[in-house]
């Protein structure tokens, strides 16, 4: 009978099918690490203007905070996608769509700007875990604000907070399958692009999940280092 | 010269410090104490402009902390403020707790800032904690290395927010000793504590605060042996019970 499914695996690692997947989570490691990227810088600076002492700071702080993080993230990159390109107008909006690989800027943007809600969401609970005699101490020593956040708030803050950092960064990597949605070639792009070649998409998509896997494991150890090394004494934990 | 005149503070509808008047000359050592909530701390803050106030004035040296126009980080540098809970920088060693500011505020060289903080922690007593955290030193430790990054900024001027309130008795004499050795090098001190010891030893003058006023002000043997106001006598007999 010709309805029993015959297991390939085969078509993980055969070429040019493995090298599909190589690429994918090459793309994949590329995309998320550079959201990351713009996620941390973005979040500590969203993050820290949601408490400063500039009523204006605040609001804007806020307004994106609430605008990124409520809406879902499939949407924002359609919308970066499709309508962020007009946001600079008709002739450079013609200009941009012809920049090739504009969907994978386009996909480290999007992440890169929903993570850093999310990010600043967490440093906000760090700040707000320091008592308000230490951000005086600081000031008490003739240091600016600027200066208080720079060398004290901020360094003690992103130390308060890297639990839920790793699950940030952990999460970064898993978004990036969105970016299949606008045909970036990633790594769940490319266990598709197998299953339409060869029929064997079980194989692909259990693939595809092992290597997600362990770039996870991968980047929580990573992030187990981080948190070693950065570990504040006195602190509960190892 | 530190002078407050009629200083006025509401915290919303509340109000923490009612026409307080004050002037602290060069050299000498005030001590401020009274019941919780009485406005002792928030006096101190008023000083530095940590707390921003609605009515009167406090000069440091003719400059006006209410005036907009003043550069308030400027006039912080001469005012060292030690505080309850030491306040230290957790993920900093002793020794980087006190040479922050002076790199960062006063410019100084890693070099020149560590010389100074290393004078400092041996005139705490502590010239062996300087790469040691914060959690990993005792309250005593902690709160002679937090006067160390006071004196850090070569101030003109320390206020002490109840130093030893969080301390153990065995650790209160060691940063008592200090301070007094402070007070007696001639720094100009404010001295938020109910540490009679201290006062007798260095106060030029004591302010009894209650309800937000100084309701009682003289030198040690006046207002210990006689307090003017029932609410200083009680306060007074709760503290040396």
């Amino acid at each position: 009978m010709g309805l029993t499914y015959e297991f390939d695996w085969g078509v993980l690692w055969r070429y040019p099918y493995g090298m599909w997947l190589l690429k994918g989570l090459g793309l994949t490691i590329a995309i998320g690490m550079a959201a990351w990227i713009i996620a941390l810088a973005l979040g500590i600076l969203i993050g820290t203007l949601r408490i400063t002492r500039y009523r204006l700071l605040r609001w804007f702080g806020t307004a994106y905070v609430e605008v990124l993080r409520n809406i879902p993230l499939l949407v924002q990159l359609f919308f970066w996608f499709y309508a962020g390109p007009m946001l600079f107008g008709e002739t450079l909006s013609r200009k941009i769509n012809h920049i090739s690989g504009l969907n994978i800027w386009v996909s480290i943007i999007g992440i890169g700007l929903y993570t850093a809600s999310r990010v600043a969401e967490h440093v906000r609970a760090g700040f707000a875990s320091i008592g308000r005699d230490q951000y005086q101490a600081v000031l008490s020593t003739g240091m600016t604000q600027i200066q208080m956040y720079r060398y004290v708030i901020i360094p003690y803050a992103l130390r308060l907070i890297i639990p839920p950092l790793t699950t940030e960064f952990l999460t970064v990597f898993k978004n990036t399958s969105i970016a299949m949605t606008i045909g970036v070639a990633e790594l769940t792009f490319q266990s598709y692009q197998i299953d339409a070649d060869t029929f064997h998409g079980l194989e692909a998509t259990t693939g595809a999940m092992f290597i997600y896997l362990i770039l996870g494991i991968t980047v929580v150890k990573f992030m187990n280092i981080v948190e070693k090394k950065y570990k504040i004494q006195g602190l509960v934990g190892r | 010269m530190i002078e407050i005149k009629k200083l006025n503070k509401w915290f919303g509808d509340f109000q923490v410090l009612v026409d307080v008047d004050e002037v602290i000359e060069r050299g000498q050592t005030v001590v401020i104490c009274g019941p919780s909530g009485s406005g002792k701390s928030t006096l101190l803050r008023c000083i530095n402009g940590l707390e921003p106030f609605q009515k009167g004035d406090v000069t440091v040296d003719g400059v006006s902390v209410a005036d907009p126009k003043t550069n308030l980080y400027k006039l912080r540098e001469k005012i060292g403020m030690v505080f309850q809970r030491f306040e230290l920088y957790p993920h900093m060693t002793a020794l980087q707790n006190i040479t922050l500011a002076p790199m960062k505020v006063r410019k100084w060289s890693r070099r020149k800032a560590e010389e100074k903080a290393r004078q400092l922690l041996e005139r705490v007593g502590i010239p062996d904690k300087a790469d040691v955290y914060p959690a990993n030193l005792s309250g005593g430790q902690q709160q002679r290395v937090a006067i160390a990054r006071a004196l850090a900024m070569e101030p003109d001027y320390m206020m002490f927010d109840e130093p030893t309130s969080a301390l153990d008795p065995e650790m209160i004499k060691e940063v008592l000793d200090v301070m007094i050795d402070l007070a007696k090098g001639g720094m100009t001190m404010l001295c938020v504590t109910h540490e009679m010891g201290f006062a007798r030893e260095v106060a030029d003058e004591i302010l009894f605060m209650d309800h937000g006023r100084i309701v009682e002000r003289g030198t040690y043997e006046g207002f210990f042996n006689n307090p003017k106001t029932d609410r200083a006598k009680e306060f007074l007999a709760q503290i040396l019970d």
